[in-house]
């Protein structure tokens, strides 16, 4: 933003300086080169033979795996029921163990600024930065394979996504209700029932179900790796190259997400 | 029986809000604390209460040394302390009942109040004060469908199911329209009366403080400038609090209008 006085004295404005506008396009220069390399080293690294080949081999397994074996439903019944508990458990266990950490580390409730809330927040980028898949890798190690492992990936990898966006409504609360509640005399506790509670309970309703719609998906691989649900199905579809229950597989799993954002979509549009 | 002794409060950033505070108001006495924004007003209350920590003198309330006591006995005090807010600070997502009642909190244990099972005394004196603010049909009602000055009717409320013997009120109609400030303060005033509260009152409305209370502190720059009745603060002591204006303009008009709204 730039005001020139021109020699006639007349007032002329640009949006930014001559220095400015040399930087901008010095920076567009620096892009481009970035990409034309970038472009040139992914490109002797492809086999362009495959790729030119991929419509062919696409149209080859869509042959195959049309039509779905929809006989192969009676043996999903089971795998998608687990799948919806492993979804649904582990958002419930995540969210009681998310709470506390969000209270512990928002800066408006926190006991201590300087040892809990850095302790708060590592447990929720810890826990956020491994995917479920790995969770669930590590966790079939240690309790052995089976639906449990799979409710347990999930809900550790839940806490910190859940306690991030709650400690985040938290912060934001509005501090006067907070302050009304304290004059009373009302104790710390109460001030939290009173004070805090009802004003991140829309957040907590709509985060919950968020994660739980979230988990859904995540919770149809967790079979891949043997922690139970649909996945173990898939991956077992996949290894012996049957196509129509892959396709199968794939449907069913569509339906279950869809039910799941259609439900998290209404809850979610109840509570705002 | 409110005390202030040179009370001070300076804060983090070096601002003085208050510089040496001095201030007695007796039983059942209504005060009213004007001053322009800035003035220290709302920090004068609530180092009273102790939402915001005094940084030295003394606050006696009946006696009792307030700036030096532990939580649990803070909140005893705090009992007595009705305090009533700019922005209603009614808890929006609970309801009326709830809100009203959460001025016994101070009272209630953790899971009474928590299972929202209050007393049945305390439930009735709710319906009493609500049906005395003409509120009792909204009871069951959330606090964000109410318009302003219900809002202020049950902020009220609030303060007085405490059982309070000293308000504390900051700014209760600078959100409200006129008519419905003059409402507010006629009822806070004659509820004190009735109740024989004393009462701190900030506003920065002059005209309706001098309609309504006997008393006028006038706080300029966290140091006390005016201690008198109304007819005292005249245009001079006026131009020392607020800076220069035209006074009697303003003054006069608003009394006019009392005057049209009576006949």
């Amino acid at each position: 933003m730039v005001t020139h006085t021109q020699p006639d004295g007349s007032l002329k404005w640009t949006r930014r300086t001559t220095g400015e506008r040399m930087v901008r396009w010095f920076g567009w220069l620096v892009g481009v080169a970035v990409f034309v390399y970038a472009w040139n080293t992914i490109s002797q690294a492809t086999t362009w033979f495959f790729v030119w080949d991929a419509p062919r081999i696409a149209g080859d397994i869509f042959g195959r795996a049309t039509p779905p074996r929809w006989s192969y439903i009676d043996k999903l019944w089971g795998p998608i029921w687990d799948t919806l508990n492993i979804a649904t458990l582990g958002t419930i266990i995540s969210l009681f163990l998310a709470v506390p950490v969000a209270f512990l580390a928002a800066r408006n409730t926190t006991p201590s600024k300087m040892f809990i809330r850095p302790i708060a927040l590592l447990i929720i980028v810890s826990t956020r930065s491994i995917n479920s898949l790995i969770w669930a890798l590590l966790l079939i190690a240690i309790i052995g394979p089976g639906v449990f492992a799979g409710i347990v990936a999930i809900a550790i990898r839940s806490i910190g996504f859940c306690a991030k966006l709650l400690y985040e409504a938290i912060e934001e609360i509005n501090e006067t209700q907070v302050e009304a509640i304290t004059a009373t005399g009302g104790s710390r506790w109460q001030v939290m029932v009173y004070g805090i509670v009802p004003q991140i309970l829309p957040a907590f309703a709509g985060i919950a179900v968020f994660r739980w719609d979230i988990n859904i998906r995540e919770s149809t691989v967790l079979g891949l790796v043997g922690a139970g649900g649909i996945g173990l199905q898939l991956s077992a579809s996949l290894n012996v190259l049957a196509w129509p229950q892959v396709t199968l597989i794939l449907l069913v799993i569509l339906v279950a997400v869809v039910i799941g954002e259609w439900v998290s979509a209404k809850v979610r549009g109840a509570i705002i | 029986m409110l005390k202030l002794d040179k009370l001070v409060k300076t804060y983090n950033t070096g601002d003085q809000a208050l510089k040496s505070v001095e201030l007695e108001i007796p039983q059942g006495q209504v005060l009213a604390l004007i001053g322009p924004s800035g003035a220290g007003k709302s920090t004068l209350i609530r180092c009273i209460n102790r939402l915001v920590e005094p940084t030295s003198g003394k606050v006696y309330l009946d006696g009792i040394e307030l700036t030096t006591l532990g939580s649990g006995a803070l909140r005893r005090e705090r009992r007595r302390m009705g305090m009533i807010f700019q922005e209603y600070a009614l808890v929006e997502r609970l309801t009326v009942m709830e809100n009203v009642l959460s001025g016994r909190l101070g009272y209630v244990g953790f899971w009474r109040s928590f299972l929202r099972r209050f007393p049945q005394s305390d439930v009735d004196n709710a319906y009493r004060l609500l049906d005395r603010v003409g509120l009792v049909h909204m009871a069951d009602k959330r606090a964000d469908e109410l318009s302003g000055g219900q809002r202020q009717r049950v902020g009220i409320c609030r303060a007085l199911i405490q059982d309070p013997a000293l308000l504390l009120v900051d700014e209760p109609t600078a959100s409200l329209d006129p008519k419905t400030s003059r409402q507010i303060m006629r009822l806070i005033v004659e509820l004190c009366s009735e109740r024989g509260l004393a009462a701190i009152i900030n506003i920065h409305d002059v005209a309706l403080a001098k309609m309504f209370v006997q008393r006028i502190v006038g706080l300029e720059s966290g140091a006390i400038v005016f201690d008198g009745v109304p007819d005292d603060l005249t245009p001079d002591m006026l131009t020392h609090i607020y800076g220069e204006e035209d006074w009697e303009a303003t003054i006069e008009k608003v009394e006019d209008e009392e005057q049209e709204a009576a006949q």
